[in-house]
């Protein structure tokens, strides 16, 4: 096909009470079918009960090359981590 | 055989989902883009998982040690009884995608009358496959109305789908003898009291298509009798090749 489809991002939730989550991407001539392929493409075995779908180019991602100085001063300041505390041992899922 | 009209009566529903699953089969791998062509492989198989809970059950009243297999894979082409309207070849996307609205719409229509059937079985397929059928007919409206609506060359190519397709429509309301029996047993579905709701809904899709409902009335038919078109053999020669060539193989 000369012409593609635009890109689009396609989120599932797979079980009532759990987030969307990123399942991959597919083309599509406009949302209502990029929904129907999605079902096709991510669904088709049940492993969903919801699904998003978002025009790749609607999506502003972080520039890995700036991965340096939006993501490392974090590491270096421990405090911001909570890894001070005692946990009783009750606490499992921390 | 006892129960004949029976038995008739389910491979006249069955014959259609598997001519029309592989027809849709034969897209695999070669559908129009890997989204579509996924899309039309998994209503293919909907159509063969229905048709295999259908041909158990003839099998098992048949007798005699019959197989689904049998049923699909060793009968000639004159003792298949689908409707000439799914035997018809894919040609472009809009045959395919018109071919099957076509059939949907139908099939949706038996299948809430088939679900209320005094066949506990029968009803149970029915209830299964309505779920499916519905997604299907979401599909193919969506795309009939997508290329109806769309630029000059889709509309063109889906009118000429609609326009050489109309012809099968009206054999898909024919009473076959065994159709007549079950209907009065209250097992099978009078398929003539579907026509109006079918027109109604295709003609409202059409519609919105920005489509011309095709104004001819004559009409094919002959495949619930048996009688089919040139193109039914050579799809029986695919689908039968390996049942014929390696008698009883199985994997």
């Amino acid at each position: 096909m000369k012409k593609n489809w635009p890109l689009w991002e396609v989120f599932v939730r797979s079980k009532n009470g759990l987030e969307h989550r990123h399942f991959g991407s597919l083309h599509a001539a406009d949302a209502e079918m990029a929904l129907e392929n999605a079902r096709d493409v991510y669904t088709r075995r049940s492993e969903g009960v919801s699904i998003w779908v978002v025009e790749s180019k609607d999506i502003t991602a972080s520039n890995p090359e700036n991965n340096g100085e939006l993501f490392e001063p974090a590491q270096d300041k421990v405090y911001r981590h909570p890894t001070f505390y005692d946990l009783p041992d009750e606490v499992k899922h921390m | 055989m006892k129960n004949e009209s029976l038995y008739k009566y389910i491979l006249g529903i069955a014959d259609n989902s598997l001519i029309l699953g592989q027809r849709l089969g034969e897209l695999c791998g070669h559908g129009p883009n890997l989204e579509i062509d996924i899309a039309c492989t998994n209503i293919s198989l909907d159509l063969l998982g229905q048709t295999r809970s259908y041909y158990q059950y003839a099998a098992k009243i048949k007798g005699d040690n019959t197989t689904e297999d049998d049923i699909a894979f060793l009968r000639k082409e004159r003792e298949y009884i689908n409707v000439l309207l799914v035997e018809q070849p894919n040609k472009d996307f809009a045959h395919t995608m018109a071919r099957q609205f076509l059939f949907d719409a139908y099939h949706l229509l038996l299948l809430q009358e088939l679900e209320k059937s005094h066949d506990m079985t029968l009803a149970a397929i029915a209830k299964k496959s309505i779920k499916e059928v519905s997604y299907h007919l979401r599909f193919s409206s969506d795309w009939v109305k997508r290329l109806g609506d769309g630029t000059k060359e889709s509309h063109e190519r889906m009118q000429n789908a609609i326009d050489s397709l109309w012809t099968y429509t009206d054999e898909l309301f024919h009473q076959t003898e065994a159709d007549i029996v079950m209907v009065e047993e209250g097992i099978g579905v009078d398929v003539t009291k579907l026509r109006d709701a079918y027109l109604e809904k295709v003609s409202t899709i059409l519609e919105e298509a920005t489509l011309k409902i095709p104004e001819n009335k004559w009409f094919q038919k002959g495949g619930k009798q048996g009688i089919h078109t040139e193109h039914l053999g050579y799809l029986l020669s695919d689908l039968q090749y390996m049942q014929r060539t390696y008698p009883n193989m199985e994997w």
